[in-house]
């Protein structure tokens, strides 16, 4: 009773306690009230929320955008029909077909080739680089930052064009080792960033402490530092296999002769060419492939960080 | 974080100024961005000055032809539709990303990291696989003119593969997260206390959006266009597919130049410096609304 007297109280000032009419409670009041501007806001309260709801309907919508056409693939690779889009029953025999084209495994192979190779070099330099630039302060810190920063975000086709005149004028045959280069350039990055996030996540004084005990600063390095750094050493190392598989324009400007093409490479006259049944299994198999290796590589580091997601990484430091 | 624990950790500044072994082993990476991020970049803008003769080998002259090259019609008229290609892009990632990235940012717990995964990891997969994907459902024969024509809206099938809308749609198919993560950024900044007092004092939900949250939330919509605007402005693969090759870009065209049958490489470097200056401009309108952002 004594409420309700408040309440109408209230309602009878216009100029009442603005600090408690947000939660539900007070929304119950406006309701109850008989003041328009009261009204009004519930009216606006009511109308957030519905504005949530819709906001939380276009995601869903958004996100079937996103996933639709590439489930829509994986499922029409098992169609037993070489055109159009009716169900003729369950097949895997454009699968068995894949195994057998030899121009896609030999491609694939030299993507292996290059991805892992790109995937070592990524390691060393992004792991020694993100631990270097956290343990000392260096001279041109920033510049130095931005510059590891220009591969990620560049347009592919200028980081192309740029290596493959630098490869044209000092007179390096294009192959497996200007892909490395050029793969390594955009991969590093990447791992640094991830392995940078950990550093910021594990106590300085561990490392102090190692080298007060009389480790030598190798030593505290490798046996203390290194130990809390690998699951992020690890799934950057995935990012980075990962980055280098998929990879097409800037590949396209320094691959090789025709028997170095890597997997992309292959499939891009086939995509241009049209949809084939085939085309849609090897698809299939290449994005659950990459989809399972990122998925992975954020399991080791949630278990090992129990926060800061790639995503969280993305935000802050790439975008 | 890091600047929370920074200054403990420089307790022991003299421990930490590099010295002669922390140099070296930083070496290689200097020595690896110097030769190939600094190096082809200045290449690049080198070599758009430069002459080639006929076998497309630069010569030392200087010249600025390359340049005057761009002005011809034809070019013009490709970098003109890339440039309004980029933009339309640019603008649909905003206007379609905005509402997902404002519910990822206001939606709790884990529920937002689960989106957040979501909305990025199509950003690993193939551009290549997922421009493909579309195929099936652009066809004359595909997914869409089929569920349009059972549904009686249309009554001869669309030419929706090979045009300029096929084009956008693969764009912003691409682009979309590169929009949407940003904007998240900038939505998760704000406070809703900020909001509910514009309600509270008697603002709508319009003027609420408009007066307080989307100035707020405007650095991240300027990085999200910028972010989908240049790659999309160099990007020539996906106009490849999705435009039958019939739909030109400044990528097609620096691609052709380099990689392409009559090529000229100077010329490409032209282009290729004019994206790159783009490129940069908008970088540093990023760090811009950045810095006012903190």
């Amino acid at each position: 009773m004594q409420k309700k007297i408040r309440l109408s109280d209230a309602a009878s000032q216009p100029t009442y306690d603005f600090s408690s009419s947000s939660k539900g409670g007070s929304a119950e009041a406006l309701a109850k009230s008989p003041e328009p501007p009261q009204a009004s806001s519930y009216i606006a309260l009511l109308s957030a929320k519905l504005l949530t709801w819709g906001f939380g309907l276009w995601t869903v919508c958004i996100l079937l955008f996103l996933y639709s056409p590439i489930l829509l693939l994986i499922i029409y690779s098992f169609n037993d029909a070489r055109y159009g889009i009716e169900w003729r029953g369950f097949t895997l025999r454009w699968y068995e077909a894949l195994f057998g084209n030899r121009l896609l495994i030999d491609a694939f192979r030299n993507s292996l080739i290059v991805g892992s190779l790109t995937t070592i070099v990524s390691t060393l330099l992004g792991t020694t680089g993100a631990w270097l630039m956290y343990r000392y302060r260096f001279p041109f810190e920033k510049t130095l930052g931005a510059l590891i920063f220009i591969p990620v975000v560049i347009p592919e086709v200028l980081m192309g064009a740029g290596l493959l005149l630098l490869f044209v004028s000092a007179g390096i045959e294009r192959g497996f080792l200007t892909m490395i280069i050029a793969h390594t350039t955009f991969c590093f990055p990447f791992v640094m960033i991830v392995v940078r996030a950990r550093l910021e996540g594990i106590d300085p004084h561990l490392e102090e402490a190692a080298l007060d005990l009389g480790a030598r600063p190798f030593q505290a390095f490798a046996l203390v530092v290194l130990p809390c750094l690998l699951p992020a050493v690890f799934a950057g190392a995935l990012m980075a296999f990962t980055l280098s598989l998929d990879e097409y324009i800037v590949t396209l400007f320094t691959v090789g002769a025709a028997d170095t093409q890597t997997l992309p490479l292959a499939v891009f006259p086939l995509v241009k060419k049209g949809q084939t049944p085939q085309l849609n299994a090897l698809s299939a198999l290449f994005i659950s492939g990459t989809i399972l290796l990122v998925i992975l590589s954020e399991i080791i580091r949630r278990l090992a960080s129990g926060k800061s997601s790639r995503v969280e990484i993305y935000r802050k430091d790439v975008i | 974080m890091s600047d929370t624990r920074r200054p403990r950790f420089d307790e022991g500044r003299a421990l930490r100024s590099p010295g002669l072994r922390g140099w070296l082993l930083l070496s290689p990476l200097i020595v690896w961005l110097v030769l190939f991020v600094v190096f082809p970049t200045f290449l690049t803008v080198c070599a758009s000055f430069f002459r080639t003769d006929a076998y497309n080998s630069l010569v030392f002259e200087f010249t600025l032809s390359n340049y005057t090259r761009i002005l011809d019609p034809l070019y013009l008229g490709i970098i003109g539709r890339s440039l309004w290609l980029a933009l339309l892009t640019a603008t649909l990632c905003l206007l379609v990303g905005y509402p997902v990235a404002y519910f990822i940012g206001r939606v709790s717990g884990e529920w937002k990291n689960i989106l957040l995964i979501a909305v990025m990891l199509p950003f690993w997969t193939s551009f290549l696989i997922r421009t493909y994907a579309w195929f099936q459902i652009l066809a004359t024969k595909g997914f869409l003119n089929a569920a349009l024509l059972s549904l009686g809206w249309i009554s001869e099938p669309l030419d929706l593969q090979y045009t300029s809308f096929s084009v956008v749609l693969g764009l912003v198919y691409n682009y979309l997260p590169f929009a949407i993560l940003p904007i998240y950024g900038s939505v998760e900044k704000l406070e809703s206390e900020l909001v509910e007092a514009a309600y509270d004092l008697g603002a709508d939900p319009r003027r609420a959006f408009t007066r307080v949250v989307l100035p707020l939330t405007a650095p991240g919509m300027v990085a999200g266009f910028l972010l989908v605007f240049v790659p999309a402005l160099g990007m020539f693969a996906i106009t490849t597919l999705m435009g039958g090759g019939k739909i030109l870009m400044i990528g097609n065209v620096i691609q052709n130049q380099f990689l392409g049958m009559g090529r000229n490489m100077a010329f490409g470097s032209a282009l290729g410096t004019m994206l790159l200056a783009i490129f940069l401009v908008s970088m540093w309108l990023i760090a811009l609304v950045r810095r006012e952002e903190r």
